[in-house]
Order: structure tokens, then sequence, then C-alpha cells
């Protein structure tokens, strides 16, 4: 029997999906369906747009108003469709390249202007759809097949970069803490503003593969062991936060205006 | 009723054309010298309930004015030489993805950065070839602030009715200079409005009902969940690697503009019954050519022109039976040779074809092209 979420928000025909055995993008999926749900959102008004790479695939499998786009440029055209149509509830799937690297002006901009559009990236550190390039989330000193002698590049903090940004709520979570993820993407889409969740997610063929990191469960437990919330991570001593990841929100910021309304606000003033 | 006559300049024709279409959305990027389009539609939209939004880039720009048209809105997006260069990738995407929007390029002295304040005619080719793969495209150019007019509202019309990009290359002559014009009554010319779904019918997005040759499009948010993507889909709008469907699919969106010529290609024949040369030109250029015909006439040398309006699809039949009649045909263009080739390729060798032009910022003078034909002859 199916998960009833499959049943719900899937698009059966369309499965099973394109992702390698131990990915985690399934988990953030399955997690995006749950917070939908919780949240009783029309299906008709959820329109979830992406760019290119594994992550960018998503949509296809998710049974809603749903935009494959160009690399890079998700933001951009899911900026239109919020703009053209404010009722729409828009969700941008993202990866590690497509957000931050191809499309890192999109992502401070959109976060800049505090537009109603949820963003979840899959953050696996590492160009997976090409076949394990560095990314600007690879770790400095690990491997991909551009970094054969270790990677000299130091990686970006992608929750960090949109709350600087401008991002209203930004938050982090990993496909192991898949409660906690699920919570954050439901606060995420109920936010009036930007946001953007991190998700953390494996990628045991590539990332996983050429840096020795075990099988797709020795990375999820590698996530387990890592990463602490941000605020459980307070009260604790700094030798114990050593080598840890913060998860966890790390912004939410109430009453700024979000563009959108902005916008209808103006159109209004005008009126009179 | 009184006419409504203004003076202004080419760029605000191209928005007040776009208004009087149904334009609702713009996206763009503020770059010389098509900017007063972006300036005209961020105070015209809101007063109509439209949207306007300046973006962070050229990309941005038309990525966002896909989205808006996707949303249900008439959307445009405006540009010059390195923003159309920019813009190229999503065009394709525009054109596989069959989602109607206009692209303004007020063409400018390339390459690069090249002369941002001189006009040119630099983008013929790039508008034809700009993006990769094969595919349907649709170009017209105005030579008059009231055809600026028109040809803004046919643009919206062809895009929407065809479901596909439609780009008015427009320059910096046109753009710019500052003419009369009488802006057409409410009715006056045919607005033609996206066509959706049919009320109790299965919605197939890329589908074709019985006797149509374009798909039907519905707007995000109206019920139909369908699904739209830049890699070749099926009648469902899902991905597909069968190439058989991958060669159907392009057939199909070929065909629309290829069986459908009559209603899109349009041209201006001027002086041309009598002609013993013939002059072809397009845009600014055929305002010069004008100039020249004129001159010559006074001298006795019968020459006359053809003006294509409509740049792609190229007017191929009409030029062939034009290079059956006439020993000479010149091609006057603000470029180094670019509508040339295709002269001269449905020419087939039947007249000599010559090329004059510059593409240094200069216009082409009347009396460069009468010089030209004097040349030749």
């Amino acid at each position: 029997m199916n998960n009833p979420m499959v049943d719900k928000y899937f698009r059966m025909d369309n499965l099973p999906h394109i992702w390698c055995p131990g990915c985690g993008n399934g988990i953030i999926m399955l997690a995006l369906a749950k917070a939908i749900d919780k949240l009783g959102l029309d299906k008709d008004k959820v329109c979830v747009v992406s760019g290119i790479g594994c992550s960018s695939r998503a949509p296809g499998y998710l049974d809603f108003n749903t935009l494959h786009t160009t690399h890079g440029r998700a933001l951009a055209f899911a900026t239109g469709v919020k703009l053209a149509n404010p009722e729409l509830e828009v969700i941008v799937i993202s990866g590690d390249g497509d957000a931050s690297a191809i499309g890192g002006n999109h992502l401070i901009h959109a976060a800049r202007r505090n537009i109603g559009i949820t963003t979840i990236v899959f953050n696996n550190n590492i160009y997976g759809m090409t076949g394990g390039q560095y990314s600007p989330t690879t770790p400095s000193g690990d491997l991909g097949t551009t970094a054969p002698h270790g990677n000299i590049d130091r990686p970006f903090d992608i929750a960090m970069l949109a709350a600087a940004a401008g991002a209203t709520y930004s938050a982090r979570s990993t496909v192991f803490h898949g409660k906690q993820l699920e919570a954050i993407i439901e606060k995420a889409i109920a936010h009036k503003g930007f946001s953007m969740v991190e998700a953390i997610t494996t990628c045991p063929t590539y990332y996983g593969r050429k840096n020795k990191k075990g099988s797709a469960a020795d990375m999820l437990k590698f996530l387990k062991d890592s990463f602490i919330d941000v605020k459980v991570a307070e009260k604790l001593p700094e030798e114990k936060k050593a080598g840890k990841f913060l998860m966890g929100e790390f912004k939410n910021e109430e009453g700024v205006v979000e563009y959108t309304e902005a916008y209808d606000a103006m159109i209004e003033r005008l009126k009179k | 009723m009184s006419k409504n006559i203004k003076l202004m300049q080419g760029n605000e024709a191209c928005v007040e054309g776009a208004l009087y279409a149904g334009m609702k959305f713009y996206a763009g990027y503020p770059i010389t010298p098509s900017t007063e389009i972006a300036e005209k539609s961020a105070e015209k939209l809101p007063l109509v309930g439209g949207k306007f939004i300046q973006m962070e880039d050229e990309i941005a720009g038309i990525a966002t004015a896909i989205g808006g048209s996707l949303a249900g809105k008439k959307s445009m997006t405006a540009t010059s030489g390195p923003g159309f260069s920019l813009k190229q990738e999503n065009i394709g995407y525009a054109m596989i993805a069959e989602i109607p929007l206009v692209v303004i390029n007020v063409q400018r002295g390339g390459p690069s950065t090249g002369l941002p304040t001189a006009p040119a005619q630099g983008e013929i080719m790039q508008a034809k070839w700009g993006t990769h793969g094969d595919h349907p495209v649709i170009a017209l150019s105005p030579d008059s602030v009231r055809e600026t007019f028109d040809l803004t509202v046919r643009a919206f019309n062809l895009a929407e009715k065809y479901r596909t990009p439609v780009m008015l290359l427009t320059d910096e002559i046109v753009g710019h200079m500052r003419e009369k014009i009488e802006i057409p009554a409410p009715g006056e010319l045919e607005v033609f409005d996206r066509l959706g779904p049919v009320d109790g019918e299965d919605y197939s997005p890329y589908g074709l009902r019985q006797g149509e040759c374009v798909p039907r499009m519905a707007a995000f948010g109206e019920g139909h969940r369908y699904h739209v993507t830049g890699l070749f889909h099926d009648e469902t709008g899902f991905p597909s690697n069968s190439t058989e469907n991958a060669g159907i699919m392009l057939d199909r969106m070929m065909n629309k503009i290829e069986n459908n010529l009559d209603d899109i290609i349009q041209y201006e024949e001027y002086m041309l019954e009598d002609a013993e040369v013939c002059i072809i030109s397009y845009g600014s250029s055929a305002r010069a050519t004008k100039g020249a015909i004129d001159m010559l006439r006074a001298e006795g040398i019968k020459a006359g022109m053809f003006r294509a309006i409509t740049i792609w699809p190229f007017a191929e039949k009409r030029v062939a039976e034009l290079g059956e009649r006439f020993d000479n045909i010149l091609v006057a263009e603000l470029n180094l040779g670019q509508y040339v080739y295709e002269v001269d390729r449905v020419v087939k060798g039947k007249a000599k074809v010559t090329h004059v032009g510059r593409a240094d910022g200069e216009v082409l003078a009347p009396v460069e092209i009468a010089a030209k034909v004097k040349e030749v002859m």
C-alpha cells in the first residue's frame, strides 16, 4: 500500500522517479507533500517551480501547477507567476548549484524583495546530474570530478546567505531529521514573505563515493551525528559544538511587507 | 468623435500599442536605447491593474515575463543588443514550452557593448538563430512610430494566437524619433485573446483539438494542474525521451508557423510596379531607401522597394518572384550583410543581389543607397 500522501499528491503515472538508490531527495519531496497537506492548501492554487538538476525533477512528480524551467532561473520564473497571480502559493525547488551558483543573483534579489515565495534548496554539496563536479557548497578540501586535487573554493552557507540578503524566514534541516524538515517547510510556506528552507540531502553516488563517505545509511548517520539544533547549540559549551553544523530556524521576521501586497497597495493608492 | 493625435517616440508608441493589445505584465532590465519602454510600462501598468517589475538582470527579465504569461497575463519584455544575447536561452524556452510572449529588441551598434546610443540592424540573423536548436520564429520590424504601435499590437496577437514568443526588431532610430501619430480607437485594430481550455472537455496542454493547429493554453491556477518543461515533452506536457515523439512535436511546432504564412507574413511594396531595379529593406533603413528612390526617380531611374514588415518567417515566395522579374536586387540594411543572404538564397542567382549597408553607428543615407544603385545598374 502506498503512503496516503503519495496517492494524494503525486502523479503516479510519472513514478518511479529518476533519482539514484540512497538519494535523499525523495524524503524532502515527501516532507513537502506532508507540509502542504497539513496546511490544507488547494492543489489547484499551488505552483511548484524548479530549475535544472536532480532536485529540479521533483515538480514533474507532484500533482500541482508545475514548471520546470532553465538552469538557475526558477526564482525568476516563479517571481513572474507570483506577481501575476498572488493568490497562488508558489514554491521553488532548487539545488545547491542551481540556487547559489548559476541562480545566485536571483536568489539574493528574491530574498531582498521579500516576495512571497518559499524556496527549498536540496543541498547535496555536489552537481549530481552532470556527474559529480564541485558546487558552491562543496566543503573545502573535498573531491569532485572538477576538483580532482581537492576543492580550494570556500563554501556558501545558503541559509545564512538568504537571511543576509533579506529573506524574512530562513531555516535548515536534513533528510535524517524528517519530522523537523516537514515542520520547517510547513512554517516556511505559511510565512508571509520570502522563505528559505535549506534541506541537506545525501548523494551517495557522486559526493559520497568520491569522498569515501560510505553507504547511503552511513551518510544519513553522519547527518544525525553532525547536525545540532541552533537552540540546543546556544546552551552547549564550545568544545561540544566543534565540528558540528547548525540546523533549525535562523530567522523568522514577521511584519515586513510582502512584495506582491506592496504592489497591490500601490494599485489601490493610484485609484484614488 | 475627435481623433486622438499625439506626438510621441517609437518606444512610447510600443508601450501604447502593448496596452492597446491588453498587456498586463512587464518584466525587464534597463538598457539603452530601449529603457523608455520599461519606464512607460512602470508608469502605466499599475494604472490599469497590470504589473511591472524591474528585475536583477536581463535573463531574469525574460524569465519573469514568461512566468507572468503562464499565470494568464499578456506579457512583454524589452531590451537591446547585449540584453538580447542574454535572453536567447529563455526565448528558446518560450518556443519549446509554447508560451506567448512579446520580446522587443531596440537594436543598437554591436558586438558586445558596441555603440549603445547608435542605430544598427545587427540582430536580424540572431533573431532567427540566436537560441540553440531548431525552432519556430516570428519577428517583425516597424519603420515608423505609428507602425511601432501597430506591430506591437500585432506581435501580441501573433504570440497569443500561435503560442510562441514574437520578436519586434526596432532600432535606435525608430525607437527614439518622435512623430505625430493617430492612436487607433478601441476596436479599430484587431486584438486577439488567448484561447483557453473548452468547458466539459479533458484538457491536453500540448494536444490539438480537431481542426486546430495550436494547443489551447490554460493559466496556472485555473484548475488544470499541468506540467511545463523545456525538455521535449508529449501531449501531456511531461518529459519524453522518445525520438519519435520529439520529431512529431517539433514538426507540429514548425507547422503552426509554416502552414500559416499568409496570416503571418506582411510586406509593403513601394513604387515597385514600374520599377527597373528593386531595393529590399526594412525598419529604419527602409526610410532611407524611400529617400533614395525619390532621388533616383528624379534622375529618371525607376527604382522601387520591397519592404519586409514580417522579417521571419521570410517572404520567400514573393522574393523569389521578384528575383524572376528584376535583373538587379539591392538589399539595404544597417549591418555588414545579414538579410541579403536570405534574399540571395531565395533568388537562386536569377537576379544579381548586392548589399548596401554599414555597421559603424552612422545611419544609411539615401545618397549612399542611390549611389550603389547607379553603380550596379
